[in-house]
């Protein structure tokens, strides 16, 4: 188990490597520089803006600072937000972010897991035909359109919840946008625990279980619920990665202070390092967070541990 | 007679499919005693499975059944779910044909079978752990102490069928139905699965329900005999007299269903077709991108010759490697060593230099559902060949010879603008034959290419690749697991296991004198010195 | 369940039903429990098998039918009254009207809404057509290649997949459009490049599958050349999960599309695309609802069109179905 753990974390050094390296060279390669636009500045001071950024450096001796400053936690200053930081930017909106996306996953789970179970016991029944038409819809309607449509019917004709607004994370406020960023894997997750479960049931072992003379629940529940789960873990790792990016028009669409805004405020504003900070937040977050999946995978699933 | 345990009375089966009901089971009735073994005996299809299923009321929800099951006088059909829980594992319990997948793969098989203690004898803890210690240890598990503790993939097929079996005999049951229980597992191990069943039912005085297709175990294993075809039972009775005097004629059809008949042998003076020496393979398991690559030998280093008109049986389990060889020997894998066509040395040619020998050199395969293209029509597939050999062929002549190689197999030539999925095996693999034939090859790589179908079809089809074999003077290298069938088909027999010849000789002579022990196991686990007599 | 308790399993509901009067032969073809009833003169092939099943689904033959109307709808609509970017100034912001033929509205601007949707339809059709083309083709090329050498080459082209699977592409493809603005080829190809991974790993599966099928050995083993072999036995048949694959693509895509839009980094006046004109239709919702539930109607329905029937085409072409 500890050496698998190394292996996989030996294994994310290369993503990371990767994400860094594109998004550090697509950012130099970009035409125009992140001081053109708002006004001619005259050419000495663009030079000591250049030199406070080291952007007269050559370009590898710029690449090797930006590392070396990352693996301090550095993402280096915001080139709009100018008394700010890259890192304490992401340190102010990670919280808010981490709020909205841990509820929505575990939203997803809570209501998904249970969705696709019962529809899978209960096949072909009006039960299952409902959970799967509503699964469709929430795959078909994307969150862009479900969440405004939910600041516009309970926000603003109903009034029943803030349309909008953080309010320092008070529970009307998070409501709407965790549900409209959980809707979509909620669909995806109870899609495929049925699907998945639905294997199961039919598989061999399952009527060994029954041939035993143990009772249904007993049948579903040790032996059938811990097999159909492992499709659904592995999902996790893109189910996660959707949370994330869908958190980007969440926030944005309801004016949630977290790293989505900013990532999307700086990528209208050209703000490189912002941008470039954000990127590679997220790629450590999704990477990090594949590699808990792995683990969770290979702590449900024996044979992982010992072959590979 | 003693007082029957089961009884099975008028009981019907039928499954009500979107498509309409289909009966599975019709009117079928037995009985079994207690301590007796009752053997139901069937091709695919004949509702065998079904009867015992239904008998532990494990089928579909969409099967309707019909008639009574009584065991003990209590009509099963007819009791509560809760009643029949309480039978299923303590009174009555089932082991399966698929060993490999019948167990929970994310449990310890301690767990597993402990399970079944707990659920009936609420045996827990540590009595409950020395139960299922006692219990390997009678079913033949190494170690039992390190085993229990094993999750299912780290056990072999034969193991795990070991482990299924303590599990239904945990509660000590008054009845064991095995469904197909050693089918899926090599010879050897059948015959030791098979001497465990035997001895534990001894010791617990328990009555089985052997389900199986194949009549060898049957007149070893079993007391009584129950035939089914088409869902219905064609006869009943003890077993001598059934295989002594069979009433029925499906009945006999099956008992001669056994390869019987021996091959002429080829003239001493014939010459040597095909000829290997010192032939090697080996695969890699897991190249590395970096350092070493790790290899697994599959054939290390066998000499072989056949001669014309010859046919050279190899016999092994799985994994013996005798499937790779043959394709080694023509040129379908990598190989290393010396392999000669007549005087041809087949390693020094290319694909371009092999492509007109392949026509003389030919192939079958076992599995007649894989070795069709599914989206050709039977024509194209067995013209293909043409194409390749004789180009200059119109298409109204390669149609020609397509006729003439299905009437060839017994196939109406009508059928070539049909797809293969709409043949049934045994025509299937007639198709596979007739695509070799065509190209009028003087070798046919043969391989396992009856072991998928049922045993009156494999009977026909055997005859049919001997019928071929006397007109066009065909020499065979034919590959099976399945030791009748070698017997009757082959003048030579090569013995293979883990990649080497254990033993190899004339045929009748390794049958009646094997001199190696494995040979001789593999012999006494076919039941093959009734054979001779036979 | 063995194989014998499944009847319904068997090859029976492949079997034709009888020709009146069809050929009889003289000899009995083959005299198994499962023979088939007398042959009929053709067969049915895998394709037009799966298209009779697919055409007995109802939802997805719906679909297919709504989808060819959207695509149709796009098709002519420049043939309505109004223009892309005219401007009725008579009409700011009017609801759906039949005056002045503005069916579905106006825009704050006074542009008809049925028109820009129309418009913006083609955008995100085209998107998506030519970015799941461009996934389709480096997927395959990718994944048939990897699977064909095998070997070392497919350890290392697939350990390259699985570093790619890792990245947080959404954003690689956002910092894309930030650097070399928004261009509606760049969307077509960083969106494809985005999508292939899939593709490259279902076809390299199917490859190595394939490659192992005896009928592939059976084709060696006559002497067939590998250009041949290719053609005829891999590409026919490693085709059915592909189309399936494409299918499901395409929503996707399109829905990536419309997030950038959304966003605002994808297509730029004077195009449009639905995600822009939900975009807009967000920002107007509380007085002029239509905007935004027009455009997000239009999507909707394709999008669950084009799972409907991939969804179908799945069952149809699934072998585990048959």
């Amino acid at each position: 188990m500890l050496s698998y753990t190394l292996k996989r974390l030996l294994q994310a050094i290369p993503t990371l490597l990767i994400v860094i390296t594109i998004s550090f060279f697509l950012m130099r390669v970009a035409p125009g520089g992140p001081f053109d636009g708002e006004r001619q500045l005259p050419p000495e001071i663009e030079a000591n803006l250049m030199a406070a950024y080291h952007l007269d450096e050559p370009l590898p001796m710029q690449y090797l600072r930006y590392m070396g400053n990352l693996i301090q936690g550095d993402f280096g200053p915001s080139f709009k937000y100018k008394d700010f930081s890259v890192t304490e930017l992401i340190a102010q909106g990670f919280p808010v972010s981490l709020e909205i996306g841990g509820l929505a996953i575990l939203l997803a789970l809570l209501l998904g897991l249970p969705l696709g179970i019962a529809a899978a016991l209960k096949r072909n029944s009006t039960v299952d035909y409902l959970v799967m038409g509503t699964a469709l819809t929430g795959i078909a309607v994307p969150n862009f359109v479900i969440a405004p449509i939910f600041a516009l019917v309970f926000g603003v004709l109903l009034g029943w919840l803030p349309a909008g607004g953080w309010n320092g994370g008070a529970l009307p406020n998070l409501i709407l946008p965790v549900v409209a960023l959980s809707i979509q894997q909620i669909a995806y997750i109870a899609r495929m625990m049925r699907a998945s479960m639905i294997e199961v049931l039919g598989s061999h072992f399952i009527r060994t279980a029954r041939a035993k003379g143990l009772n249904e629940g007993e049948v579903i529940w040790r032996h059938a619920i811990r097999p159909a789960l492992l499709p659904v873990v592995s999902y996790l790792g893109p189910a996660i990665a959707g949370i994330i990016t869908g958190s980007v028009v969440i926030e944005q669409i309801f004016g949630i202070p977290g790293i989505g805004r900013y990532f999307v405020q700086g990528a209208l504003n050209r703000d490189y390092t912002l941008v470039m900070g954000t990127v590679v937040f997220y790629g450590i977050l999704i990477v990090v967070m594949n590699l808990i999946v792995d683990l969770l995978y290979s702590a449900l699933d024996p044979q992982i541990r010992y072959d590979d | 007679m003693t007082q029957s345990l089961l009884e099975i009375d008028k009981l019907s089966v039928t499954f009500q499919l979107p498509t309409g009901p289909v009966a599975a089971v019709k009117n079928v009735s037995f009985s079994i005693a207690e301590g007796e073994t009752l053997a139901l005996v069937g091709e695919s299809g004949s509702g065998k499975s079904v009867t015992s299923t239904a008998t532990m009321r494990l089928l579909p929800e969409l099967a309707e059944t019909a008639g009574a099951i009584r065991f003990n006088g209590e009509n099963l059909l007819e009791v509560t779910p809760k009643r029949m829980r309480r039978v299923r594992g303590n009174d009555i319990s089932m082991i399966f044909q698929e060993p490999m997948t019948s167990l929970n793969p994310l449990h310890r098989i301690g767990r597993q079978i402990g399970e079944v203690l707990e659920k009936h004898k609420q045996l827990k803890g540590q009595r409950n752990r020395d139960r299922v210690l006692a219990l390997l240890e009678q079913v033949g598990i190494p170690e039992p102490e390190r085993r229990i503790d094993s999750y299912p993939y780290e056990l072999s097929g034969g193991q795990r069928q070991r482990v299924m079996i303590a599990m239904a005999l945990a509660c000590e049951p008054k009845l064991l139905i095995a469904d197909e229980p050693t089918t899926a597992l090599d010879v050897t191990v059948q015959a030791q699965i098979l001497d465990l069943l035997k001895s534990l039912q001894a010791q617990y005085g328990m009555a089985i329900l052997f389900i199986t297709h194949d009549l060898s175990i049957v007149r070893h294993f079993a007391d009584t005999v129950c035939v089914m075809r088409y869902g219905e039972v064609v006869e009943t009775g003890r077993t001598g007299e059934v295989f002594d005097a069979p009433k029925h004629d499906y009945t006999r059809m099956l008992l001669d269903a056994i390869p019987r008949g021996r091959k002429e042998p080829a003239p001493a003076d014939s010459p040597v077709l095909l000829s290997g020496r010192d032939v090697k393979v080996r695969f890699a398991l897991k190249k590395r991108l970096l350092g070493k690559s790790e290899y697994f030998e599959a054939v290390r280093g066998i000499d072989l010759s056949i001669r014309r008109g010859e046919t050279l049986g190899i016999v092994g389990e799985s994994g013996s490697g005798k499937s790779t060889l043959g394709r080694a020997l023509l040129r379908l894998l990598k190989s290393t060593g010396d392999i000669r066509f007549e005087q041809t040395d087949l390693q020094a040619l290319d694909k371009s230099g092999m492509r007109p020998l392949r026509s003389r050199l030919q192939v079958v395969f076992q599995d007649p559902f894989g070795s069709l293209s599914p989206r050709m029509t039977v024509g194209e597939v067995i013209s293909e060949g043409l194409k390749v050999h004789h180009p200059e062929m119109t298409r109204r002549q390669r149609d020609a010879e397509v006729v003439k190689a299905l009437e060839e197999v017994a196939l109406d030539p009508a059928m070539r603008n049909r797809y293969p999925h709409e043949f049934s095996g045994g025509q299937r693999q007639r198709i596979a034959i007739a695509r070799a034939l065509i190209l009028k090859p003087e070798l046919l790589l043969l391989d396992e290419p009856t072991s998928a179908l049922d045993r009156s079809v494999q009977v026909r089809v055997i005859d049919l690749l001997r019928d071929l074999q006397k007109k066009y003077g065909l020499t065979y290298l034919f590959i099976s697991h399945d030791l009748s069938v070698v017997r009757a088909l082959s003048d030579h027999v090569l013995v293979m296991k883990e990649g080497q010849v254990i033993e190899q000789g004339p045929s009748e002579a390794l049958f009646t004198q094997p001199r190696e022990p494995y040979t001789q196991a593999l012999l006494k686990a076919a039941f093959i010195e009734e054979g001779a007599a036979a | 369940m063995t194989s014998d308790s499944k009847p319904y399993s068997g090859e029976q509901s492949n079997a034709a039903p009888l020709p009146a009067g069809g050929p009889n032969p003289p000899r009995s073809p083959d005299p198994e429990p499962d023979a088939l009833p007398e042959a009929a003169p053709a067969g049915e092939s895998l394709a037009r098998d799966a298209w009779r099943r697919l055409s007995q689904n109802r939802a997805a033959m719906a679909s297919l039918a709504l989808l060819i109307a959207i695509i149709v709808m796009c098709i002519v609509g420049p043939c309505l009254p109004w223009g892309l970017a005219e401007v009725d100034w008579n009409a700011f912001g009017t609801g759906p009207t039949l005056e002045n033929a503005h069916f579905l509205g106006t825009d704050a601007n006074g542009r008809d809404l049925l028109t820009r949707v129309l418009y913006g339809g083609r955008v995100s059709l085209s998107v998506a057509l030519v970015a799941s083309f461009v996934s389709l083709v480096i997927g395959v090329l990718y994944g048939a290649i990897s699977g064909y050498l095998g070997g070392r080459v497919d350890n290392l082209m697939m350990r390259f997949v699985d570093i790619m699977y890792s990245l947080p592409f959404m954003f690689l493809v956002i910092l894309l459009m930030v650097v070399f603005g928004r261009n509606i080829f760049l969307i077509y190809a960083a969106i494809g490049a985005v999508e292939w991974l899939d593709m490259a790993r279902i076809v390299r599966g199917q490859t190595l599958a394939l490659k192992r099928r005896e009928y592939i050995e059976a084709a060696h083993a006559l002497g067939v050349r590998d250009s041949k072999i290719v053609t005829r036995h891999l590409i026919p048949n490693a085709i059915g999960p592909v189309i399936v694959y494409v299918t499901l693509t395409v929503p996707k895509v399109i829905l990536l599309e419309s997030f950038l839009s959304f966003l605002g980094l994808g297509v730029q006046e004077p195009l449009t695309s639905w995600g822009v004109l939900i975009s807009e239709g967000v920002s107007m919702m509380e007085g002029s609802p239509w905007m935004l539930l027009v455009p997000s109607a239009f999507l909707a329905v394709t999008l669950f069109c084009l799972n409907f029937l991939g969804d179908g085409l799945r069952d149809a072409l699934d072998p585990k179905t048959r």
